[in-house]
């Protein structure tokens, strides 16, 4: 049984069928990719996952507990942290800050009033801040506002962010979206020490092959709103169907 | 360039200095024509009104429109005290402070399911609401337009246990034999604002204060982050309307007097403007902001053609007459006018408000933060920072 599990789920905007059916069963430890053509339904289904969207029909639990009806903070209070097409960071704070936030959000859950002591007084949050800076290699910008970050460093930082929350379950949504080869290539190669180091689930979806095939283990390939075939990258690679699905049937 | 660290030891500093600069008003405000009391209870007083406004919208980004609503209902609350349990300016606040905070409570639980223009919005319609319902329905608590005051023959039960029951004249509120007008009101509303101030520099500093400024940052992140946003946005509000209940109740306590007039949406929109003056997000900033606008009110506002006459004497008799014609607009009646032009002007050039140009100005000299710990300009650095 997988960490999580997506049963017969289906969602329509008005008279477009953005998933239809969907089964998916993430397995723990798994690096698992969901790929597919535009408008394929990676996102809505990613959205369904994390409280944003309900579906039609259909479960979605994660570790046995359903995450529909819950709001997005109660889902990442069970332990699903999610990454944004666009990094999600404070801009206005320094990055130590950014990170002290959500290892904050950990240790006193989702509200709390602790309006008397000092944020610097706070030495377990700090701490793990500083050891997860230090880990994605921000460790000497850590005084600096986040919103003068290059775009490869924000994403650096919004990793630190969901990973310092020691997650079960990371959702990235095409975390390269928009960077140069450089900035893509050094996105995949912390993506592959955090698994290495950490070992977190994660779901990841993703246009870029070069990525998906650098870092999954398992492939899902989506169109039209259907999962189409599951299976390692060399059997996607491989595989006819894939091929209609991105080329309309021409072979290559 | 290294901005002075928001640390602990720093802190103490400011919270001493800013004690020794309250206390001191007396001194150095004389020379500026402003050192009588009545003027500077003002200071005091709605320098917490600010300093409260800006924890809501200085940490967390809700411009609420409708603070003026909480000022009155805590003079109304200060007055009923002075009126049943008797002049003691104490349990007079404290009612003040705790009506408000449930009033804010409820004001905030509806208000806050809305972010941005339409909170405002919800925010300006409630304040409304309170400032007309004080003119119509509530007439009977808040006796309407002529005000509420206490009158000889009220219960004051407290009064007449300890036999002070019959005052002779006027009556004004009394700590311990000591009459709260002149410069022990000014004293007792200091003692206030200090209090304010320390409250106000452990919530900037706290978990609490981070979480708050991580909401006007970027408050999906923060769902995302698992930290539910409307509760800490709700507790930021209520304390905010706590501080606008406590400067309602010192008005009421310097002179024990409520009408509905404070809780006109021109007071709302004054506290905005002191806040974004001074520097919203900055300890101190509100506070000067709230101390510019209530001085310029005073000294701007006592101007007359005689003394404008006298200012530009050393003109020719015809420019002169044209000087004065002009600079009449922005004085006396027109000292509006005057503030208008002063908010355009900071907010194009300084957007940081008044404590962002003493920052350039240390910076300019070359001096660079680092020498001044505390102090005002020294405030500004470490909310740049962080």
């Amino acid at each position: 049984m997988g960490i999580l599990q997506v049963q017969n789920v289906n969602k329509s905007f008005g008279g477009l069928k953005a998933l239809n059916n969907v089964n998916l069963d993430i397995e723990e430890g798994a690096v698992h990719a969901i790929i597919g053509p535009n408008g394929a339904g990676k996102s809505t289904l990613l959205n369904c996952f994390v409280g944003r969207l309900r579906p039609d029909t259909g479960t979605v639990k994660f570790q046995g507990r359903s995450l529909l009806g819950l709001s997005p903070h109660q889902i990442n209070q069970a332990g699903v942290a999610r990454v944004f097409q666009t990094p999600e960071i404070f801009t206005d704070l320094s990055l130590l800050e950014n990170v002290t936030i959500p290892a904050l959000a950990v240790r006193d859950g989702a509200f709390r009033i602790n309006a008397w002591s000092r944020v610097d007084a706070q030495a377990d949050a700090r701490a793990q801040a500083e050891a997860m800076l230090e880990s994605v290699g921000l460790a000497d910008k850590r005084n600096q506002h986040a919103g003068n970050l290059s775009r490869g460093d924000k994403r650096r930082l919004e990793l630190a962010m969901c990973l310092v929350q020691d997650p079960k379950l990371v959702l990235l949504d095409e975390p390269t979206a928009g960077m140069s080869r450089a900035d893509t290539n050094a996105t995949i190669d912390l993506l592959a020490r955090m698994t290495e180091e950490h070992g977190v689930t994660k779901i990841i979806i993703e246009h870029d092959m070069h990525v998906v095939f650098s870092l999954a283990r398992r492939v899902t390939v989506m169109a039209q709103g259907t999962p189409i075939v599951e299976g390692t990258p060399e059997e996607i690679r491989g595989d006819s169907r894939v091929q209609e699905a991105y080329l309309g049937g021409a072979h290559v | 360039m290294k901005p002075v660290k928001a640390t602990a030891r720093n802190d103490h500093l400011l919270f001493v200095v800013f004690a020794v600069v309250v206390l001191a008003m007396p001194i150095w405000l004389a020379p500026l024509g402003a050192g009588y009391p009545d003027l500077m209870q003002k200071f005091a007083i709605y320098g917490l009104f600010a300093m409260g406004f800006n924890i809501l919208f200085g940490l967390t980004g809700y411009l609420s429109f409708g603070h003026a609503a909480f000022l009155g209902v805590g003079s109304y609350t200060a007055v009923w005290s002075f009126k049943l349990l008797g002049m003691n300016p104490l349990p007079a606040i404290a009612l003040a402070v705790v009506t408000t905070g449930v009033f804010a409570w409820v004001i905030g639980y509806i208000s806050l399911r809305r972010t941005g223009i339409y909170f405002s919005i919800l925010t300006l319609a409630f304040a409304q609401m309170s400032y007309n319902l004080a003119y119509s329905v509530l007439t009977p608590i808040t006796n309407g337009e002529t005000g509420l005051r206490v009158l000889n023959d009220d219960p004051r039960i407290l009064d007449h246990m300890v036999g002070r029951g019959e005052a002779d004249g006027s009556l004004v509120a009394t700590l311990f034999g000591v009459e709260m007008n002149g410069m022990p009101g000014f004293y007792f509303c200091a003692a206030f604002l200090i209090i304010g101030m320390y409250i106000s520099i452990r919530i900037f500093r706290s978990p609490f204060g981070l979480m708050l400024r991580a909401i006007k940052t970027n408050q999906n992140r923060l769902n995302y982050t698992g930290v539910s946003t409307r509760p800490y946005a709700l507790t930021a509000f209520v304390i905010s309307g706590m501080y606008a209940g406590l400067a309602g109740g010192l008005l009421c306590v310097t002179d024990p007097l409520a009408g509905a007039e404070r809780m006109q949406w021109t007071a709302s929109g004054e506290v905005v403007l002191m806040t974004i003056l001074g520097g919203a997000g900055t300890l101190v900033g509100p506070i000067i902001g709230a101390g510019l606008i209530k001085y310029s009110e005073n000294i701007f506002s006592a101007f007359n053609e005689q003394t404008l006459h006298g200012i530009f004497a050393f003109l020719p008799d015809g420019i002169e007459g044209a000087v004065v014609s002009v600079a009449g607009l922005f004085v006396g009646e027109g000292w509006h006018l005057t503030l208008g032009l002063l908010f355009m002007i900071i907010v194009i050039f300084l957007p940081g408000g008044l404590i962002e140009g003493g920052k350039r100005l240390v910076d300019m000299t070359g001096r660079g933060p680092r020498g001044g710990g505390g102090g005002r300009a020294g405030d500004a650095a470490p909310q740049a920072a962080e």
